[in-house]
């Protein structure tokens, strides 16, 4: 049953997309931590009902792309636009309202309920004295409906598998009711069917309307779920665009080094990364 | 689509499902509540009655409905009972209600700001710096009887709420506050204040023997001025702490994921440890240092009744508040005419749980 709705319609998207900004915008994003220099000169954007794939080694700036575009690391220079506002000039709350964001390991008390953590998600939305209403309890129950942790609401953390868990999560993003979703990975330590699953659950966000950034290590899961992928690379932006201009042999090569081959998916034709032996 | 057209479809939505799904956070509960009032309310009766001179509980509500303005009552008892109840035992007890309830609530707050329910008031040196300000002024030439009650309360708090202060200003070096490093300086600075405090009470002679009296920390000195000199700290700092409840649902989550749902996480921090400790300082100026019941009794009321802490900060009050006037209880009762020191029961009994604690805790690997 599908009765999460977020903001925008993806018929409205399409037409809201020349009038509004972007959902987010950095660009010139440059960081330097310790003396090194993490990421030089990034650009990435995304727009409402766009699934944007980051991808790159270990070590790329992925990470730090994100927490730079969180709040929580002040670049060196560059800008970044929440849906049309500079970052710095956005109140936390405010941002929260437009940005929600799944850690990769985020941290939570092992006896904490999935709906107790869900409902955390409306704190954008309530003032310091605030009781939840009757709408922020609706909120939170249609959004674990819409992650598909509604079965599971009463459990505790703790006792959730890895993927159950990365729903609660989602769901307590979701409730946040915000158009842009940052994902750090939210499919790593996952088996394969819940790899998909998960990913299935954001394309579906994307066509209601939102807008999400995705980190992912894994180039097949990429190119076949993002509308466009940011392939990084030692701090910089080595390609963006479509999967297929983007996941090549030339660019996987070169940036991961040899022992990959890219083919096309024998049904939909997206590029298929595939791992082969060395040859020394 | 607005906001507004969003939260019409999913009240549609929501009004075809079955209404099974109710958070727990939605229903108000007001059954732990009313059991903690009513246990407070037995608890505080009882040791009304109890003492070197039995007074009936009859005769004791008697005195007390007749003390209320605008209530006159026929009471046809000694004059003497009437000084014991309302000049002796009631002072006591609600002192000793205060300071449980301080201190549960302070234990409480740390527990939830530090996301660590081993957390307890003292941490940051307050017992410590509080000690020391005792036993200065316990030592010094000044008169014992200022605000009525001697200097000692004062220099107590001025002890316990220098040493936050000090230990925050170690630990916020960098702009951030790191909860391993305020620990950590309070551990250090509490190991000095209590270095000099052994130094005070092996120089100070027979002078210096009150000192240990409030190292133990009981009520036997407890009366209507300490309590009113009290009042006003207490207050706002549990006014302020409470105003957080929710807030400290949020940083049950780790800092980064709270500053992405919009909590400005060191402000919010600061604030909260700075009321539970003004609390925590206040309670301990009131009746010296009294451990392990801002440890124990935040502990056992989460486990009861869970996480919540627009529940969790209520509870431990009013069961810290029950528990501290029923220790108080035994400690003058048990051995009477001698008084056992209070601080000397709570470690008795919170010893033990607490070592249990740690045990459990471990075996639940959290």
């Amino acid at each position: 049953m599908t009765t999460f709705t977020p903001r925008a319609a993806p018929a409205a998207a399409t037409a809201e997309a020349a009038s509004t900004p972007p959902l987010l915008a950095a660009s010139g994003i440059h960081v330097e931590l310790g003396g090194a220099t993490i990421l030089r000169d990034v650009e990435v954007a995304v727009g409402r009902g766009e699934v944007v794939g980051l991808v790159g080694p270990n070590g790329a700036g992925k990470s730090t792309l994100l927490r730079v575009v969180t709040g929580m690391l002040r670049p060196a220079a560059g800008d970044v636009a929440v849906a049309g506002d500079a970052l710095e000039a956005l109140p936390r709350r405010e941002l929260a309202r437009r940005v929600a964001v799944v850690q990769q390991l985020p941290e939570a008390p092992a006896t904490m309920r999935v709906r107790d953590l869900v409902v955390l998600g409306r704190h954008p939305h309530l003032g310091l004295l605030a009781r939840e209403s009757r709408h922020d309890f609706d909120v939170a129950d249609a959004a674990m409906r819409r992650a598909g942790c509604d079965q599971f609401a009463d459990r505790e953390l703790g006792s959730l598998s890895g993927g159950e868990r990365r729903r609660a999560f989602i769901a307590r993003a979701l409730a946040q009711e915000a158009p842009l979703l940052l994902l750090d990975e939210p499919t790593s330590n996952l088996d394969a069917h819940a790899q998909v699953e998960i990913l299935e659950l954001v394309a579906e966000l994307a066509a209601g309307g939102a807008g999400v950034l995705l980190i992912v290590h894994d180039l097949t899961l990429a190119a076949a779920y993002c509308d466009r992928v940011v392939l990084l690379d030692r701090g910089e932006v080595v390609a963006e665009g479509a999967p297929s201009e983007v996941v090549t042999s030339e660019h996987v090569q070169r940036v991961y080094g040899g022992g990959v081959t890219v083919l096309p998916h024998p049904a939909s034709g997206a590029p298929v990364v595939i791992p082969s032996r060395l040859e020394s | 689509m607005t906001r507004e057209s969003f939260g019409a479809s999913v009240r549609e939505a929501a009004a075809i499902l079955p209404s099974g799904t109710t958070t727990f956070l939605r229903l108000p509960t007001p059954g732990p509540a009313l059991a903690g009032v009513t246990l407070l309310v037995v608890v505080a009766l009882v040791a009304l009655t109890q003492g070197a001179a039995d007074i009936p509980p009859a005769t004791v509500v008697r005195i007390l409905l007749d003390s209320l303005p605008l209530v006159s009552v026929d009471v046809t008892v000694p004059v003497t009972q009437e000084t014991i109840v309302l000049d002796i035992r009631l002072p006591r007890v609600i002192a000793a209600g205060a300071v449980g309830a301080a201190l549960a609530l302070s234990g409480a707050s740390y527990q939830g700001v530090f996301r660590n329910p081993l957390a307890g008031p003292f941490l940051l040196g307050v017992a410590s710096g509080a000690a020391l300000g005792a036993a200065i002024a316990i030592i010094s030439p000044l008169s014992a009887d200022a605000y009525g009650f001697g200097w000692v309360p004062v220099f107590a708090f001025a002890g316990a709420l220098g040493t936050v202060v000090l230990v925050y200003l170690l630990a916020t070096g960098g702009g951030g506050v790191d909860s391993t490093t305020l620990i950590l300086a309070g551990v250090a600075l509490s190991a000095v204040f209590g270095a000099a405090t052994a130094f005070i009470l092996l120089t100070g002679g027979e002078q210096a023997r009150p000192i240990f009296s409030f190292l133990f920390g009981g009520f036997n000195t407890s009366n209507w001025e300490r309590i009113a000199w009290a009042a006003p700290y207490m207050l706002v700092g549990t006014v302020l702490v409470a105003m957080h409840a929710r807030v400290l649902n949020v940083l049950q989550l780790d800092e980064e994921q709270a500053a992405q749902l919009g909590v400005s996480v060191t402000r919010t921090k600061l604030i909260v440890l700075a009321a539970a400790s003004l609390t925590a300082a206040t309670a301990v100026a009131m009746a010296g240092v009294i451990g392990f019941v801002g440890l124990i009794v935040p502990h056992a009321v989460r486990l009861a009744f869970g996480g919540d802490h627009r529940r969790l900060l209520p509870l431990a009050a009013l069961f810290g508040a029950s528990f501290l006037i029923l220790v108080d209880l035994l400690a003058r009762t048990m051995l009477s005419p001698q008084e056992v020191p209070v601080g000397v029961l709570t470690a008795l009994l919170g010893g033990p749980f607490f070592l249990w604690l740690l045990r459990t805790r471990r075996a639940a690997a959290l």
